[in-house]
């Protein structure tokens, strides 16, 4: 059990989706030494892979459009809570990042005068989303940044490697420790700054589109070095998520890129169109932002309306076989082997957790409140309010990464001298190996716990809140976090030992699922993707910011005005 | 349109899985567990949930979950080579294996990382 393993270098990405993959070449690009570290497998792990379509970015191909209307757009489905600078950086840099794309052999689908085709999602005021076919977005942005990565000699690239914390020494990074799951052997990254690249929590909802690695370790790891969150309480449940017939092989986010292609008629059990009982106009077209379309359908399925499975149906009977095969590809053969016919029935939808638009509190460097901690993609919070406008997370990995990258490789070379503390890292590295193996018997296993977690979160912590549920749910997270995750059993097994992955992913992720209960409970108001059914109103004393952070074993809550 | 369709109303049924174990070819040997499922479920789900309620030790490997894009869950369906997220289970015993000419990492587990990508 002596053995460790020892990387040294400049920069540490943690976490190989599109923020990571592109904070890592630009980080190597301004000349830091990097390890891009994931716990799955680098560009294959993660949210971006998943992406299937919209990608915003005010290139103007299609139509006449500017970063300044993207903003615009940006900042009402915000509600008031974006930060300003951040979004704007979003907007501006889109267009560099889809065009550096397009030189790494992304095909962005094109119309037939040979401009990128850009099409309009909803909450857009211009026909703006650019995409590759068929639901293929994600996958060919991680193609080309898998290739990116492997090719530059200044990245190291090492899957499946969990980082389990980070290392300081007065108050700054020196490092990381982690475990490779492989072996389970601990591992010590000696670093100047750390750019988590981790993702959201969305996997911590019973429903969800996340990957299995979305666990909100990031926000974890960045509350117990020091660093602030900002509006965590902000998670987005998609509202078209697929839910009957059981349908595998695709993303469950399927529905909105293609009702964005084709159209498609949101009815009621009892096959009636029900979205303009809720205000919302045209139920064929489709521009209703997400958090509304969100609210008429739980609202609809409450009311007594719903599909056999609890939820509404989307029918695209209406539409010609023919269009819907130009439209899909190769996706109807995926229909087919579900036992899925679009032109014969229509499909069950309910909103599903998707995103998370809370995260690390940053500065435009991407920088944290701790020094020499970045944060890029969907963990850094502020850039999208209380309401994340479709399309928008693409270009925030890809515009926010880079620049992380490239800020995290100026820090390095003005703070060159190594800051690692080993015996700061110590603690670290001997839970690891007191976690192998521990309270060998019959207790509860980690995906125990998970399971419940995820139950509970739905349950009580999901689009729909109230102060009695918040409160159970924080008080039983807590008990949780504080007592019962030290008596779960784990597995002594050295190789690909899963169980000892899972504890310490519950280990930083309920720390992220208290905050966000505990931040729930706190705003007292309904905004965006936050709805209270007890406050049922956006309230302006909480036109502010909620921050966060840790005192001890204490989560401590403060708003702040909206800053510009 | 007619609104409920008879044919979502989901039956359970029993998939008995036939699961490699161990940690090199030689000293394999092979556990058996029923999982209840549904019609259209996946080998995965099958697997995820035995892991959380029969044996937390059961190494299997996979990101995505049934999206069919991180290609982790790679192995032997009944002898060929199959993603477990898309294979679906059937009310039969089913046999699981790893990959074959891999080297072993654990259980259904297999070492398909590229050299330069692990330590």
């Amino acid at each position: 059990m002596s053995d460790e393993l020892i990387l040294e270098g400049d920069v540490l990405v943690v976490g190989g989706g599109g923020a990571g993959m592109f904070a890592a070449v630009a980080a190597a690009r301004n000349g830091a030494s990097v390890f891009l570290l994931d716990r799955n497998v680098v560009g294959r792990g993660g949210a971006t892979i998943m992406a299937q379509m919209t990608c915003a970015s005010a290139l103007g191909e299609s139509e006449p459009d500017n970063p300044e209307l993207h903003l615009e757009d940006t900042l009402g489905a915000g509600r008031g809570l974006c930060n300003e600078n951040l979004a704007t950086i979003l907007c501006e840099g889109s267009p560099k990042r889809i065009r550096e794309l397009e030189g790494w052999n992304v095909n962005w689908a094109r119309s037939e005068d040979g401009k990128i085709n850009q099409v309009k999602a909803p909450g857009h005021s211009r026909k703006r989303c650019v995409y590759v076919d068929f639901l293929s977005t994600g996958a060919a942005i991680c193609a080309a940044l898998r290739n990116k990565t492997s090719r530059d000699g200044k990245i190291r690239r090492l899957s499946n490697v969990t980082v389990t914390d980070l290392v300081l020494r007065d108050d700054a990074i020196a490092g990381a420790v982690g475990i490779d799951v492989p072996s389970s052997k601990p591992v010590k990254i000696k670093c100047s700054a750390v750019i988590l690249c981790t993702g959201g929590m969305t996997k911590m909802f019973q429903r969800t589109t996340a990957s299995n690695n979305l666990a909100g370790e990031g926000i974890g790891l960045a509350l117990r070095a020091g660093a602030r969150i900002i509006d965590i309480e902000f998670l987005q449940f998609y509202p078209n998520g697929h839910l009957a017939p059981r349908m595998v092989g695709l993303d469950p986010t399927t529905w909105e890129p293609t009702r964005v292609k084709l159209g498609g008629r949101l009815l009621n059990g009892k096959g009636e169109e029900f979205l303009d009982r809720y205000g919302v106009s045209g139920g064929g077209d489709y521009d209703t932002a997400r958090d509304i379309l969100t609210y008429a359908i739980y609202k609809e399925v409450e009311a007594g309306r719903g599909s056999p499975h609890g939820g509404v149906f989307l029918s695209f009977q209406h539409i010609e076989e023919q269009k819907l095969k130009d439209a899909l590809g190769p996706v109807v053969d995926i229909f087919e082997r579900n036992n899925i016919n679009l032109t014969r029935q229509p499909v069950e939808i309910f909103p599903i957790a998707h995103y998370q638009m809370g995260g690390v509190e940053v500065d435009t460097d991407l920088s944290s409140s701790a020094p020499g901690l970045y944060a890029a993609g969907e963990i850094a919070g502020g850039a999208n309010g209380a309401n994340r406008l479709s399309g928008n997370a693409l270009p925030e990995a890809m515009v926010f990464g880079e620049r992380a990258g490239e800020k995290a490789a100026f820090y390095c070379t003005r703070n060159k001298t190594p800051r690692w503390d080993d015996k700061a890292a110590q603690p670290h590295v001997d839970l690891i190996r007191q976690t192998i193996g521990r309270n060998s018997g019959d207790g509860p296993s980690p995906g125990e716990m998970m399971s419940e977690l995820k139950s509970l979160m739905w349950g009580k912590v999901g689009a729909f809140r109230n102060g009695p549920d918040l409160e159970m749910a924080r008080e039983r997270i807590r008990a949780m976090r504080q007592s019962e995750l030290d008596a779960l059993t784990i597995a002594p097994e050295a190789s690909f030992n899963y169980g000892l992955v899972e504890w310490f992913e519950l280990r930083n992720g309920l720390l992220a699922a208290e905050a966000l209960a505990s931040a729930a409970f706190a705003r007292q108001e309904s905004r965006g993707a936050h709805q209270r059914d007890d406050f049922p109103a956006a309230d302006d004393q909480f036109m502010a910011n909620q921050r966060m952070h840790l005192e001890g074993e204490e989560l401590v809550s403060e708003f702040r005005n909206v800053r510009a | 349109m007619t609104a409920a369709n008879p044919e979502h109303v989901s039956i359970v049924k029993t998939a008995r899985l036939q699961v490699w174990r161990g940690t090199n070819r030689d000293s394999e040997h092979y556990d058996e567990f029923d999982v209840a499922f549904e019609d259209g479920d996946s080998v995965l789900d099958g697997l995820v949930r035995l892991r959380v309620n029969s044996d937390p030790s059961l190494a299997i490997r996979f990101s995505c979950f049934n999206a069919n894009v991180c290609k982790e869950c790679t192995m032997l369906i009944d002898g060929e080579v199959e993603y477990a997220c898309i294979a679906k289970l059937q009310p039969r015993l089913m046999q699981l294996d790893p990959l074959p000419n891999l080297p072993i990492v654990r259980d259904l587990v297999t070492d398909t990382l590229s050299r330069k990508e692990r330590f």
